[in-house]
């Protein structure tokens, strides 16, 4: 950090600034548990493979057969702010599930060296235990471990299961939205997830119904040498309101691990889906070895009228992030929203950002975006809104902050306004800067340490984001914060 | 098919007749030119920074290039006939791609403000130097430039000379034929020294479609000062693809203003490269796009020195079928400290039919700097009509001083008063749909509502 001449240095502030970026991934541990893994390489064998393992119809094969025949004429996307290394995709195992005996139907089928590393997590894989209140649905790997509340959520009709599961028990409500918001015409990772997704979480909410309780998936890779697919569905039919949490860990290894997962969510007349997101893959270490490239198409369709989607994301981990969450307005009167904080250190790269397409009347749209870039990262914002001819009356506001840490990182911001319409408002701030000295001399006045004080800055800083978790993703959240920027400020 | 070959084609056929009537420094860089295009394509639409409008398509049809460089009549009056009152200039035109003096022998001694021929007998070293350096040959659009251009205009301004008045250069599109003309202009302010200038862009013609292909560059030296301000009021045929190259030292300030009040599709690339500390450099740009006028206005401005400051403004109207577009970038290079960055795009869309696309862009490097950009879309205040309405101001009229005060944060800015003044004038008519050249019209300019045509 530098200091006008005028001012006095605050206490040690370059070595602070070093410690609070410094420290390690506490979530790096491996499970040793026996895993069923498909040969590395991907072709048509291996799509029709994963396929007859996990038991799918036929018209699931033949959706995976489309999405993998398009995945082979497309080429990866390069026009994000990224370096992306070389990714042989013939290299990566695209299946791994932990070996059990049967379907796990209460909790003493599970391993318990899984459960254990859930445990370790701090993930409630037992209900009497989970004082949380929150479903849970456990995925390692590439398949759902095991899903927590299923019956008591059952009583109001809310279906919370794994999508493989959805698929044999549920197929008409899946064959009806699969693939609907998310094509896998849609971008090169679209395609091969479509085309190779192991699990994920399905949700379906009924007409009417607000659910109880936070639904939400903990995602853990485990293998080495694999890669993760899951996809999320989640239909919120008229007038019901779901929030729905997601959280991801990784063991810390010197390889690179490829996430490529889809999230899509309809919401119907008036209903509400609010999703939460703390990413915090393997991020590599100091030298930017290793770590989990995360390609990730997110969308939300408002179909409903006054329909509402909100997405709030805190994104701390992985190598690369390459993620997008989006809503698409065709509802009058549907409302989009993206909060996001992303934190990179060391050698990360992210390009993360939204997309707000407003189709129908008096749409609305809030996009807040916090980017804190630290050690030698990369963190750029890249967002979309675009008001279609026949969309009157439509609204947006976007504003877009970056904060440096530290003289070798870089913040970018690339926003994309297309405005067809001669009703619409659209709105676009975005401010870039270091940490105003004069706060830190502020409160280093008033007795607090330096370290402390960058801490309650940066706090402030993202506050207005984490103001819209849920409560039990906000401590953990703010915590996540405080420590992936241990020793990075200066 | 790549709409390049039609032009390599021709230079290969009339590569000689082109360097028999060219400067030797001109025809020393066409073969580097003609290698970079070897591979080389012109953007499309969709490219990076070509989100709503390619150039390759502009480039397809088949202009005549005036190779043998034969006279071709203008009329360098008829622009003048809304001229810019109050305000003395050194005054020279270029009618297409030549060279045409005015008033320019009053010149201070060392100034050179003449075609580019002349400058490179005269300032041998500075053209040398300058010439197809600063903007770069990987760029497809320059090294066509490069490859085709005969003549251009070169201005030079020595060290630590003030110029007391702006140099003009009246450019006008001339031919009753579709042509192309690659239009080179260098601009060398040495340090110390400080200039205004002024250039306007007019078309006569009643070809269907007519081509600029224009490359500026320009050295401004340290502690030196230079502001361009850059008109165009063309026609619907006319299509400009102008691009402007700068290289800033140390305590030099840079000013540009672009204004594109009527035109077919214009797209006008600014680079500035603030390569010195304390730098400072000011972009503005106004925009009156209608019935089916394209205006896309693309700046990058580099910040390489310490303690550089930057100043973007282009605010658009948007009505009928028209097209505007703003891509700006501002980047921060690493190392580049205390660096303070602002750019604003704002856009009124007056009609269901236009379209408005906003890129404004941060690309930054290095921590202890200051940037923001902001960047709003949308109409005139109802409660402001309203509010006037009320008061017995026609609707027509409330609407009028409205657009014009948006529009006058840009004409404000303009450092020199009378300039400024004339352009309120103009944007008023424009927004009346009174042409600029109404010297022989019966329109009454002072009531914009109701235009007598």
């Amino acid at each position: 950090m530098t200091t006008d001449n005028n001012k006095p240095t605050p206490p040690d502030s370059a070595g602070i600034i070093n410690d609070v970026t410094s420290s390690d991934y506490k979530w790096g541990f491996t499970t040793d548990i026996a895993t069923d893994i498909i040969p590395v390489g991907l072709n048509e064998e291996v799509v029709r493979t994963i396929s007859r393992l996990k038991g799918e119809p036929e018209w699931l094969l033949q959706f995976r057969l489309d999405a993998f025949k398009r995945w082979e004429k497309m080429t990866m996307p390069r026009w994000a702010h990224l370096e992306i290394p070389p990714i042989d995709f013939q290299a990566i195992s695209y299946y791994a599930a932990p070996r059990q005996r049967k379907a796990p139907g209460s909790l003493d089928d599970i391993d318990p060296e899984m459960k254990r590393t859930f445990d370790r997590l701090g993930i409630p894989l037992e209900e009497q235990k989970a004082l949380s209140g929150m479903a849970v649905d456990a995925v390692m790997d590439s398949v759902s471990v095991r899903t927590t509340y299923r019956e008591k959520l059952a009583e109001l009709g809310i279906i919370f299961c794994s999508i493989s599961e959805a698929v044999k028990e549920y197929p008409d409500l899946v064959q009806r939205y699969l693939g609907k918001v998310v094509s896998s015409r849609d971008n090169f990772f679209a395609a091969l997830n479509s085309a190779v997704f192991s699990d994920g979480s399905f949700v379906y909410i009924p007409k009417g119904v607000r659910c109880p309780m936070e639904l939400s998936t903990y995602f853990r890779i485990n293998a080495s040498g694999t890669g993760q697919f899951e996809r999320t569905l989640i239909v919120a039919d008229d007038d019901s309101y779901v929030s729905y949490l997601e959280g991801c860990t990784a063991p810390m290894r010197d390889e690179n691990q490829l996430h490529a997962a889809i999230v899509e969510i309809i919401a119907e007349t008036r209903a509400e889906v609010k999703y939460s997101t703390v990413q915090n893959w393997y991020p590599g270490d100091k030298e930017g070895r290793g770590g989990v490239y995360n390609f990730v198409t997110k969308r939300g369709l408002c179909r409903g009228d006054h329909s509402k989607i909100s997405w709030t994301q805190v994104e701390t981990g992985s190598a690369i992030t390459w993620k997008y969450p989006g809503c698409v307005l065709a509802g009058d009167g549907s409302i989009g929203e993206f909060y996001s904080v992303a934190v990179t250190n060391n050698h990360q790269q992210a390009d993360t950002g939204t997309k707000m397409i407003h189709l129908g009347n008096n749409t609305r749209s809030t996009i807040v975006s916090k980017g804190i870039s630290a050690g030698r990262s990369q963190n750029s914002y890249r967002g979309q809104v675009h008001v279609a001819a026949k969309a009157r009356g439509c609204r947006n506001y976007t504003q877009c902050d970056s904060l440096l840490l530290g003289d070798s990182c870089g913040a970018h911001t690339f926003p994309y306004i297309d405005v067809h319409n001669d009703t619409a408002v659209v709105e676009h701030e975005a401010t870039t800067s270091k940490i105003n000295e004069d706060q830190i001399f502020y409160c280093n006045q008033r007795g607090i340490p330096t370290e402390d004080a960058i801490g309650l800055i940066v706090n402030g800083y993202a506050k207005e984001v984490m103001q819209k978790l849920p409560m039990e993703f906000a401590v953990e959240a703010q915590k996540l914060l405080q420590i992936t920027l241990e020793g990075s400020i200066g | 098919m790549n709409p390049l070959r039609q032009y390599l084609d021709f230079y290969d056929a009339n590569a000689e007749l082109i360097a028999a009537h060219a400067a030797p420094v001109l025809n020393d860089r066409r073969p580097e030119a003609r290698a970079a295009l070897r591979e080389a394509t012109l953007p499309a639409k969709g490219a990076p920074g070509y989100d709503i409008q390619g150039i390759d398509t502009l480039f397809e049809p088949d202009y005549g290039i005036n190779a043998s460089r034969l006279s071709i009549a203008a009329d360098t009056l008829e622009p003048f006939r809304c001229e810019v009152p109050n305000l003395s200039t050194w005054l020279g035109f270029q009618v297409n791609d030549s060279y045409i003096d005015g008033s320019m022998r009053q010149l201070p001694d060392g100034v050179m403000v003449g075609s580019l021929g002349d400058a490179a007998r005269e300032f041998p070293d500075v053209v040398a130097r300058h010439y197809a350096r600063i903007a770069p040959l990987d760029d497809a659009q320059v090294a066509l430039s490069t490859l085709l251009a005969q003549d251009g205009i070169c201005i030079y301004v020595p060290r630590g000379v003030k110029l007391a008045k702006p140099v003009q250069i009246v450019n006008i599109l001339s031919g009753n034929v579709p042509i192309m003309a690659s239009r080179r202009l260098l601009i060398v302010i040495d340090d110390d020294a400080e200039a205004q200038l002024l250039l306007c862009d007019h078309t006569q013609s009643s070809a269907p479609a007519m081509l600029i292909n224009e490359v500026v560059e320009v050295a401004v030296g340290a502690r030196a000062a230079l502001h361009i301000y850059d008109l165009e009021q063309s026609t619907p045929a006319t299509r400009r693809v102008a691009s402007l190259w700068a290289r800033q030292a140390e305590g030099s300030s840079l000013h540009h203003g672009t204004v594109t009040l009527t035109n077919g599709i214009t797209r006008n690339n600014l680079h500035v490269a603030a390569c010195g500390n304390d730098t400072e450099t000011r972009l503005l740009g106004l925009a009156i796009a209608k019935e089916r006028q394209v205006v896309d206005n693309h700046t990058t401005l580099v910040h390489q020195g310490l303690r550089g400051r930057s100043n973007q403004l282009f605010k658009y109207f948007v009505g009928d079928e028209g097209r505007g577009s703003f891509i700006g970038r501002v980047k921060v290079a690493p190392g580049a400290a205390k660096v303070e960055a602002y750019q604003s795009n704002k856009n009124i869309v007056a009609t269901a039919t236009a379209r408005v696309h906003s890129k404004p862009e941060l690309e930054i490097y290095c921590d202890d700097v200051k940037c923001s950009h902001g960047s709003s879309t949308g109409q005139l205040d109802a409660d402001a009509i309203f509010y006037m309405r009320q008061r017995g101001i026609p609707e027509a009229m409330a609407r009028m001083m409205l657009v014009q005060a948006f529009l006058s944060d840009v004409t404000d800015a303009i450092d020199i008063p009378a300039l400024a003044t004339r352009l309120r004038q103009l944007t008023e008519q424009r927004l009346g749909n009174v042409k600029a050249l109404c010297g022989d019209c019966k329109a009454d300019c002072h009531n914009p509502i109701n235009p007598k045509q």
